[in-house]
């Protein structure tokens, strides 16, 4: 649905060129949720605002729902008339809310369509209607001043409805408000996505936010994607930064001779009590030392540090049988006392054995 | 001089001076806004960026708001006799007022439509606005309060400006108050020309400040 190839962004500042974006390849399936993380200064924001051009990207191109936006965008300054076209079926929220302090709720939620010409009858029933979808209807003839943050935010939501986007793009909206409010505004957005089948591309540098909407996500550093895919996918892969920060496991062993895996459950496997099957099966104690875990899109998702008696050479048989199981097992300590503390290593740097099913 | 003497005299001299700023201030407005925000779209990383547009009109405002106006008012004439047929009288008058005010009054309005919030303008492009919605919807509305402001300093601006207009050949009370307050040295005419120019100053003023009170008030009422 949003594809972007080779994006970069470059911006010149007293004579010293700084690139805000190096070479970002981001891919956003139709329908779903997708989270852009990042430090501030990541470039996380050129990013988003490069998908519906408000920037300029210095080369790559953009294509959002098979239309290619870069070569829509003309050569001057000014946006082309299929460039602002285009953009009409684009939605965007904002950090700041950004609504007109001099209209009333109802008449932010139908500026949209003012541009878009429509009539004043449908204007209004359709604004009515987007207002009681966000749960706004009784605040339809208060102004922006009289509202909460997370009031603001649905009607911020509902204009960006209102042209009937099939891509919301969502720059940093929840970072303005309170934990509560951000939780009820991220629900509203699942919920828009599910219901209108509306495509979602946030950025945020809350993990949180992540972890209760998204489908996929994608890190950004210093410009570039570090990794992105589905949640699952994420946690299927070795290492990932993502995948730690999302299931954070930690735990020390509770001696030495002792065996410490990290056990990643993605997809069916987490249905089944395999850790209670290991137990039983090979007359095993195992103790949790820590787990993450997390039910995404239906099915249960995250990580859990198990510790079994015994050095890595003693375990041989038991890690094989969770192998078989179709988990991802990391070997965090062999129980050699060589390792050093894994709990504190970084993920990626950590000495840990890691092999995929 | 009795006040029956005084009376009409008075009447003509304010008719007239209402005529002169009301006239002057619908063409400084239609003339100052349209500048103003092109000032604002034609600078530096402005919608419209055009440094060369920018330093020209740039340029020619600050020349009109450098000259003091009694000069202005005198250089004018020919344009004036041009535009008008006569440089005398209020409604030659009205030519060089309003392009005395002009400039200021376009000052005023780029001050203004730089306040709004450039995040406003933003949002309206991610809708598909473009650049005339952005003005129409967008800055007017949002710096209406600031530009309401400038109108009535114009207005006194105007006020002032009409005073002198009218010992240089205009009507009103400057004109009458150079005739009998300068060249009578009528005491009680003079200081009843002052009291109806400090009155109507007040209410322009007054009515200016309650225009953006409300309009404030809409847009920022109490939580």
């Amino acid at each position: 649905m949003i594809t972007t190839t080779g994006l970069t962004k470059v911006y010149s500042a007293r004579g010293r060129e700084v690139a805000a974006l190096d070479g970002v390849d981001l891919h956003v399936r139709e329908g779903e949720v997708f989270g852009v993380i990042g430090q501030s200064g990541a470039g996380k924001s050129s990013l988003i605002r490069c998908v519906n051009l408000l920037e300029r990207p210095t080369s790559g191109t953009v294509t959002v729902a098979g239309q290619d936006l870069t070569a829509l965008a003309g050569r001057g300054r000014r946006a082309s008339r299929d460039l602002r076209a285009a953009r009409t079926r684009i939605g965007m929220v904002f950090q700041h809310f950004n609504l007109l302090s001099s209209r009333t709720v109802q008449d932010n939620v139908e500026l949209p369509l003012e541009i878009l010409g429509a009539s004043g009858a449908d204007r209004s029933r359709k604004a009515r209607e987007l207002l009681d979808l966000v749960g706004l209807a009784d605040k339809a003839a208060a102004y922006p001043g009289q509202l909460s943050g997370g009031q603001k935010q649905r009607v911020g939501i509902a204009r960006a409805l209102a042209g009937d986007p099939k891509v919301l793009l969502s720059d940093e909206a929840t970072s303005a408000l309170d934990p509560e409010t951000t939780r009820s505004i991220l629900r509203l957005l699942r919920d828009l996505n599910r219901e209108l089948g509306l495509t979602v591309l946030l950025i945020t540098h809350e993990m949180d936010v992540v972890k209760s909407v998204c489908d996929s996500a994608a890190l950004m550093r210093k410009g570039k994607i570090i990794e992105s895919g589905t949640v699952s996918e994420l946690l299927a892969t070795p290492g990932s930064e993502l995948a730690h920060e999302l299931f954070p496991v930690g735990g020390e062993p509770s001696g030495p001779d002792r065996t410490v895996l990290d056990v990643t459950f993605h997809g069916e496997t987490a249905t089944r009590p395999v850790i209670s099957r290991l137990s039983r099966t090979y007359n095993v104690d195992i103790s949790i030392l820590g787990a993450a875990m997390d039910t995404v899109g239906g099915r249960q998702i995250g990580r859990m540090r198990i510790e079994l008696p015994g050095r890595y050479e003693d375990n041989v048989v038991p890690i094989g049988f969770l192998r078989e199981q179709g988990l991802q097992i990391d070997v965090v300590d062999r129980g050699t006392g060589a390792a050093g503390p894994p709990a504190a290593v970084l993920p990626g740097t950590r000495a840990a054995e890691a092999v995929a099913t | 001089m009795t006040w029956s003497e005084m009376q009409p005299l008075l009447t003509q001299g304010t008719l007239d001076t209402l005529y002169m700023v009301l006239w002057s201030t619908l063409v400084t407005v239609a003339g100052g806004l349209p500048l103003g925000v092109l000032l604002v779209l034609t600078d530096k990383g402005g919608l419209l960026q055009n440094t060369p547009v920018n330093k020209v009109v740039g340029t020619v405002v600050n020349i009109g708001r450098s000259l003091p106006f009694l000069i202005l008012l005198i250089a004018l004439i020919p344009f004036t006799t041009l535009v008008v047929g006569t440089f005398i009288g209020p409604t030659a008058m009205i030519v060089p007022l309003a392009i005395g005010a002009i400039p200021f009054f376009a000052r005023l309005v780029e001050t203004a439509v730089r306040e709004v919030d450039a995040g406003l303008v933003e949002a309206v492009q991610s809708m598909g606005g473009s650049i005339p919605v952005i003005v129409r919807k967008v800055l007017l509305p949002q710096a209406l309060p600031s530009l309401v402001s400038g109108v009535t300093t114009t207005v006194i601006v105007l006020i002032g400006y009409s005073a002198m207009a009218g010992a240089v050949g205009g009507e009103g009370l400057g004109s009458k108050a150079v005739t009998y307050g300068f060249q009578r040295f009528e005491t009680e005419f003079m200081l009843v020309t002052v009291v109806i120019l400090v009155a109507l100053v007040s209410i322009v003023q007054l009515l200016g400040d309650g225009t953006v009170r409300l309009l404030v008030r809409r847009g920022r009422a109490a939580a």
